[in-house]
């Protein structure tokens, strides 16, 4: 249960929130009421997450030169079980290129705890936000498409978690 | 006389001027920094909006003032217009959730009514004759669109975080809330005065 909690502060710090879990508890019930009803609840896709997202980025080891870092985790809704070898793409508005732009995209794999890690170019603000897009859209579990913001555009890192469900 | 069109250059100048050294500019393509500043110009406008009309700016007659308010206003609607469409060639899909109500950004919806606002106000104003609009109607419909306005493009502004420098920024936000709040203060607009209707109805 600990781990829940700490990933859903991980997603809202991602979301540029700063709330309490209290507060997340009362204001966005959607989420974490089914949590304690039926374990790890699957996470929603987030509200603008699939613009300009390109279907089918190569797995690449790193996208153009690097220096920023996206990671997370994929987890099974429900159990929440790491889910490994799953493929998350991901793409942003950074240094080197425009969110629509075939350079600005790349995908890599979970490992076997479910952890995934792509270096990137630095994340810069686009449309008045630094943030950016991660999709799982394999097939095998259902589509999510999220996008983070930076707290900072300072910021060389940024984290997002998937919890999926069967498609 | 000439120091209040020193401060408005300086109003508008130093928040454009700092926004010109953005290093953000280095990683935007043409299109996205013209919308930029389009957008930036319209805030600079909506400062000009209030102290036209308020009769501020001398040498500009009652007469004259309001004539270039409406100028002005032509403008704001260019620019809000230059604004919404650069950024849709930039990212069509993220203006679309902003035009949608939509968007993930919190600033968008701020933004996108007060443009709606400022094309309302922009069509009555040009229909003012021929709908033959009394003042104290008129003024009954702009004066609340105004507001919103004036609070939609500056909660739009200070919550982006883009080209511009934050204290210019903040700095040229509160000018506008606090020329708005004066004119505002100074016209009487909210008073159901008979000579004041008078006095516009002769102006048009």
């Amino acid at each position: 249960m600990t781990k829940v909690v700490l990933n859903r502060r991980n997603l809202l710090v991602a979301g540029g929130s700063v709330l309490t879990t209290g507060v997340l508890a009362t204001s966005m019930p959607g989420m974490l009421l089914p949590a304690r009803a039926a374990g790890v609840a699957p996470t929603e896709s987030m509200s603008g997450g699939a613009n300009n997202y390109r279907k089918g980025a190569a797995v690449v080891d790193r996208i153009g030169k690097g220096g920023f870092w996206m990671s997370g985790t994929v987890r099974r809704a429900g159990d929440g079980a790491p889910l490994a070898g799953q493929r998350i793409q991901i793409w942003a508005h950074t240094v080197e290129g425009q969110e629509h732009e075939p350079q600005s995209h790349g995908a890599t794999l979970t490992d076997k705890d479910g952890k995934f890690r792509l270096e990137m170019p630095q994340i810069i603000p686009i449309f008045g936000q630094p943030h950016g897009h991660l999709a799982y859209d394999s097939g095998e579990f259902k589509t999510v498409f999220l996008r983070p913001v930076m707290r900072s555009a300072k910021e060389t890192s940024l984290e997002a978690h998937f919890v999926l469900q069967p498609a | 006389m000439i120091l209040i069109w020193i401060a408005l250059a300086l109003a508008i100048g130093v928040p454009v001027a700092l926004a010109a050294t953005s290093e953000q500019l280095a990683w935007r393509g043409p299109v996205y920094v013209l919308s930029g500043f389009a957008g930036i110009v319209a805030l600079a406008l909506v400062l000009v909006q209030p102290l036209l009309i308020g009769g501020y700016l001398p040498p500009l007659s009652a007469y004259r003032g309001r004539r270039a308010h409406h100028w002005i206003g032509g403008a704001l609607v260019l620019a809000v217009v230059i604004h919404v469409a650069g950024l849709w060639i930039t990212s069509p899909p993220d203006m679309i959730d902003a035009l949608t109500y939509a968007s993930p950004t919190p600033f968008s919806p701020f933004g996108v009514t007060a443009m709606w606002a400022i094309f309302i106000v922009a069509l009555l104003a040009s229909l003012r004759r021929r709908l033959e609009l009394r003042p104290r109607t008129w003024r009954f419909i702009h004066m609340p669109l105004a507001i919103v306005i004036v609070a939609g493009s500056v909660v739009h502004c200070l919550l982006i975080e883009g080209t511009m420098e934050t204290v210019s920024k903040v700095a040229l936000c509160v000018l506008v809330l606090a020329v708005t709040a004066k004119v505002m203060i100074d016209l009487q607009v909210w008073r159901k005065r008979r000579a004041l209707r008078g006095e516009s109805g002769a102006r048009q």
